[in-house]
């Protein structure tokens, strides 16, 4: 019987010549990253070694990733505090992949593992957040974890008790409308699926419209699978994952692209014609409540947010960009906008795009996960409505729970900004 | 006693169990503060102690959803408090077997708050309408974790197994 590139990754990782959906294995992780909640890994790391003999030494420090990116620069000395532990935990074990906050160097994980080539295709990968399903994007089986899930692949090198996920296949064909694309691709996905309609299974992408997507739109459909409950979304690797390797991420050396069995068993095969899709929003407060946009049009906002690892990439500023150029944020409209990573950062200054962003009245802040979460910048007021290219919009999500969120594309939300209202990139902003 | 003293919808996320505003808070040891702290009433309620051990909050469908972090599970075990839900999104259910909080997985699940619950391995009885309901046992690989006590004591048997110091 035929594998699922989810099933082909966990066999190998296990040793074994074939698992199917539903088996309980042990794989081998490959990579295994941390945020800010690397403080709570510690704590939980150490505590597997008290009472015992054992030195608490990870069990490979070299495939281990910590990254600073939920509340940068620290937002209160509790927060410092938590990253100065941390950053003394990375020197005394050695761990090498770690990024601090830096304009160079630094940024949000889900952009952080891929540019620096961390992430290759058939690699389990786990990480303690939810969106490390990002990471399927170049054919990786990765995966969100807790706290103490994460000190035990420390210690162990493994991951405990994972289940085999049975496989949905997403078939995409046709060819995005101008100022249509991936995100719209993923809501209108999740609005169907529901957010509960892939938990506990992974989603496999396919089609001609994927196989002509660039990686950082994979990233985006992959990043919000788990809004649908998905373990993993996964993009079976091809030509432009090893263009996005060797070129963007400087990867040298053996690249292994797993693809699926022509014979692999699907738990179920959805077919999506993006040709006539709209552009959709996701309205408070599930990511699955997904409208076309017509119905929300016109709906008034009070803040603008670009950015995070969904919608942080330097396609996404340069489509803000082209829009905003020339125009005006609405003088009642706070247009925040932070880049995934610094490398995204300095190329979009390169190409003009932060100065442009700046003139129309955006505030262009440091790479991080920003206003996203609520827990460091950019909290809405009593009231108030934000339209965000996040992919999350749960009750509170940024902050408050008196407020709303919509979810939108770059595009939509570029094109909103100027009107002050959820306005259609497509119908021309004056 | 399993009394219900809250009862959910569908898809109750980890922003509404615990607010990312207070994801700086890490410890098991403090986060039980901050349990719900959107629903002040109830939140108030768990603070001020009215609500004893073993009590059953209800969920719907998809209950924990969204972030990985853990402590939306430690903040309710810190009450001791018992979820049953008709059903959990993974990393959750998955977090609670780790740090050892009642996850029960009831699909047709009915109750109101206030009512009495007898929660077994098997099924939930309602005892306020008589109505059975049955619960979906946990694979039996994840009930090893909670046998061990948790999974920081499982880790801590296996890695003294593997390094032959046990």
């Amino acid at each position: 019987m035929g594998m699922t590139v989810a099933e082909k990754i966990l066999a190998r990782a296990c040793g074994r010549d074939a698992v199917k959906a539903g088996d309980v294995v042990e794989p081998k992780v490959d990579l295994a990253m941390s945020h800010e909640n690397a403080a709570l890994v510690i704590n939980q790391f150490l505590e597997i070694y008290q009472g015992t003999t054992l030195k608490p030494n990870i069990w490979d420090p070299t495939r281990i990733s910590i990254i600073f990116d939920h509340r940068v620069p620290a937002e209160s000395p509790k927060t410092a505090s938590n990253q100065k532990k941390v950053r003394e935990f990375v020197l005394s074990q050695g761990i090498g992949k770690f990024h601090d906050i830096r304009g160079d160097v630094g940024g949000i994980c889900h952009q952080i593992l891929p540019e620096n080539g961390y992430v290759r295709p058939g690699t389990v990968v786990v990480g303690t957040d939810s969106h490390t399903t990002s990471h399927g994007a170049l054919g990786a089986f990765a995966f969100g974890i807790g706290a103490t899930e994460m000190a035990s692949v420390w210690a162990l090198g493994t991951a405990l008790n994972v289940e085999v996920p049975a496989t949905i296949k997403v078939v995409v064909k046709g060819k995005f409308k101008k100022f249509v694309g991936p995100k719209d691709l993923i809501l209108r996905l999740i609005g169907r699926l529901t957010a509960q309609g892939a938990n506990f299974k992974a989603i496999e992408f396919h089609g001609p419209t994927i196989r002509s997507m660039p990686t950082s739109g994979r990233l985006v459909i992959c990043n919000m699978s788990v809004e649908a409950g998905a373990t993993a979304g996964i993009v079976p690797a091809d030509k432009e994952t090893l263009r996005y390797l060797r070129y963007e991420a400087g990867v040298k050396g053996k690249i292994d692209l797993v693809v699926p069995d022509k014979d692999a068993v699907y738990d179920q095969t959805i077919e999506i014609d993006v040709s006539k899709l709209d552009p959709q929003i996701a309205c408070p407060h599930t990511v699955d409540n997904v409208k076309p946009i017509k119905d929300v049009t016109g709906t008034k906002i009070h803040q603008v947010v670009i950015g995070s690892c969904t919608n942080g990439r330097l396609d996404d500023l340069a489509v803000a960009a082209s829009l905003l150029k020339g125009k005006k944020v609405a003088g009642n409209v706070r247009m925040l906008v932070f880049p995934a990573s610094g490398r995204i950062y300095a190329q979009a200054l390169a190409k003009g795009y932060v100065g442009t962003l700046m003139s129309a009245g955006a505030v262009v802040m440091n790479p991080g996960c920003g206003p996203c979460l609520g827990v460091h910048e950019g909290a809405l007021g009593d009231g108030e409505t934000a339209l965000s290219t996040t992919n999350r919009n749960f009750k509170g999500r940024m902050g408050n729970p008196n407020s709303q969120v919509f979810l939108s594309s770059p595009a939509v939300a570029a094109a909103s900004a100027i009107r002050g209202v959820i306005a259609d990139p497509r119908k021309g902003a004056k | 006693m399993a009394t219900v003293v809250l009862k959910l919808g569908d898809d109750i996320s980890t922003d509404v169990i615990y607010p990312g505003r207070y994801m700086a808070t890490v410890l098991p040891t403090e986060t039980p503060q901050f349990a719900f702290a959107d629903l002040t009433e109830f939140n108030n309620k768990l603070k001020s102690k009215q609500v004893p051990s073993g009590s059953v909050i209800v969920g719907g469908n998809n209950f924990g959803c969204g972030s990985s972090r853990e402590q939306a599970v430690s903040t309710l075990k810190g009450h001791q408090l018992i979820i049953v839900a008709r059903g959990f999104a993974r990393i959750f259910l998955q977090n609670g077997i780790n740090l050892g909080l009642q996850t029960v997985t009831c699909p047709d699940l009915e109750a109101s708050e206030g009512d009495e619950l007898e929660i077994t391995e098997n099924e939930v009885l309602n005892k306020n309408t008589g109505k059975r309901f049955a619960v979906i046992p946990l694979p039996r690989a994840r009930q090893a974790i909670i046998d061990a006590g948790g999974l920081i004591a499982y880790t801590r048997k296996l890695l003294l197994e593997r390094t032959g110091s046990a």
